[in-house]
């Protein structure tokens, strides 16, 4: 089962900037997997993506010898169990440190993101009240980069090499700062987040990510193109 | 590594009409695991419960050679590994199934459990709105038993036995059973969702499940106290 990855046609359904489908071609980089990627203006949804994802009809999706697979971090986990052979590794060996990555995705995931979603939609007070929810989730990752016995001291949550959780959390990165940009807020301060920043700018920099991140004016320029037709009526959704 | 899930100490911190706690429970039964199981108050939480989950303070946590394990499903996901060599397998062994696998229970987590706990929360049109989403998510699963190629004229959503799915999902009958007497309206109609209906009754009754299913009078109770205090005012949160 582990080599039938090797061979295959593999597609991937997705937009350049957003920062689901950018975790899902960081796992494909590190993998060196080969693919054809399928740039989907979501308005209107095109026919393979509305068939392929019919439960949610969100990006990304990949598509492997036609069976496709959804949701970016179950992407990433079938992307690391399918070319199981192909190193590196995205998940640790031991039980433990695997339940521990994949409770820090799913905090990525179910907490922070929420938060941010609220910086991205948010005006005034709402918006701050985001920025603040989304500072107490990013000092909790701080706090467990520092602490945590799997990451502390390492380059990366994953360790020498980069992981699951910095796959979730770094995917998002150009988004954050981008976020940054657009609302004039920080949201990872350097001197109250010295590892996270340290961090961030090490993924940004490394092989199998800084070829497919977005760049944050870019992503800036977009997010402030959405928030300012949030605000004029009609309102957009 | 495999085999150190063998020996060793096993706590489930939890509380019995917990439907998350049931997941795991579940999944420790058809695995013969011997393990201590602390109720929790969660009016008044235990230090292990806030030292062993400083993040969320919630339960189930499984704590495993002294080492805390938290979210339901990832508890679930790491007795199946750690526990690797014990029959039965939880989870299928093609990468792709797993992606399933994988994805019906996300499903249930970010869409379905959202729906019911605004059933269990709400009154008048906020809960009419709740429910119809709710109705709307268990058509889908039931789409998904009639269809999906591992469940499709199978006993359970993960085959022959229970796997992945069936234990995100039927972890919640205990609380589906009751809500829908509390509020006096049909969630899983026998007529619309045979397959769902029957899978239900059948999963309730398997060797595993029916000795930790929340007690249904308990679970009621539970549920209907809440109620009490959701719905007055001043409006409780």
């Amino acid at each position: 089962m582990a080599t039938e990855g090797e061979k295959g046609q593999v597609k991937l359904l997705g937009a350049t900037l957003s920062p689901f489908v950018v975790r899902v071609r960081i796992a494909l980089a590190l993998k060196g997997i080969d693919y054809e990627f399928i740039q989907e203006s979501m308005h209107p949804k095109s026919e393979l993506l509305v068939k392929s994802n019919p439960v949610h009809k969100k990006i990304p999706v990949l598509i492997h010898n036609g069976k496709p697979v959804c949701e970016s971090m179950i992407i990433v986990q079938y992307i690391e169990e399918a070319w199981g052979n192909k190193a590196p590794n995205l998940m640790p060996e031991d039980p433990y440190d695997r339940a521990i990555a994949r409770f820090w995705a799913a905090f990525v995931d179910d907490k922070l993101f929420p938060c941010l979603r609220g910086v991205f939609t948010g005006q005034g007070e709402q918006l701050q009240k985001a920025v603040e929810d989304s500072v107490t989730n990013f000092l909790l990752i701080e706090e467990a980069l520092r602490t945590n016995h799997c990451f502390a001291g390492k380059a990366y949550f994953g360790g020498d090499q980069i992981g699951l959780i910095d796959i979730a959390l770094g995917g998002l990165s150009a988004f954050i700062k981008g976020l940054e940009k657009a609302t004039d807020s920080v949201l990872i301060d350097p001197e109250k987040m010295p590892l996270l920043s340290a961090w961030m700018d090490r993924f940004f920099k490394s092989d199998g990510v800084k070829e497919v991140m977005p760049d944050v004016a870019k992503q800036a320029e977009f997010i402030s193109t959405r928030r300012a037709s949030m605000i004029s009526p009609p309102t957009a959704n | 590594m495999k085999g150190s899930g063998e020996e060793g100490q096993v706590k489930l911190l939890g509380a019995s009409i917990s439907p998350f706690v049931a997941r795991v429970r579940i999944a420790l039964a058809l695995k013969g695991i011997h393990y201590q199981f602390v109720e929790e108050n969660l009016q008044n939480k235990s230090e292990l419960l806030l030292q062993s989950n400083p993040i969320h303070k919630k339960i189930p946590v499984l704590i495993h050679n002294g080492k805390p394990v938290c979210e339901s499903m990832i508890i679930v996901q790491y007795i199946e590994e750690a526990w690797g060599n014990k029959a039965p397998n939880l989870m299928p062994k093609d990468p792709y199934d797993r992606a399933i696998a994988r994805f019906w229970a996300a499903f249930v987590d970010d869409k379905l459990v959202p729906c019911l706990r605004g059933v269990f929360t709400s009154q008048g049109e906020q809960q009419e709105k709740a429910i119809q989403e709710s109705v709307a998510n268990f058509l889908i699963l039931e789409e998904a038993l009639r269809t999906n190629p591992c469940s499709s004229g199978k006993l359970y959503f993960g085959g022959d036995e229970i796997g992945f799915v069936d234990i995100a999902l039927g972890g919640l009958s205990g609380f589906v059973k009751a809500l829908q007497k509390a509020i006096s309206s049909v969630l899983i109609d026998e007529e619309k969702m045979p397959l769902l209906s029957a899978w239900m009754d059948r999963f309730c009754e398997a060797n595993g499940v029916k000795e930790v299913m929340p007690d249904p009078a308990k679970v009621l109770e539970f549920i209907s106290a809440m109620r009490v205090k959701f719905t007055s005012p001043p409006a409780a949160k």
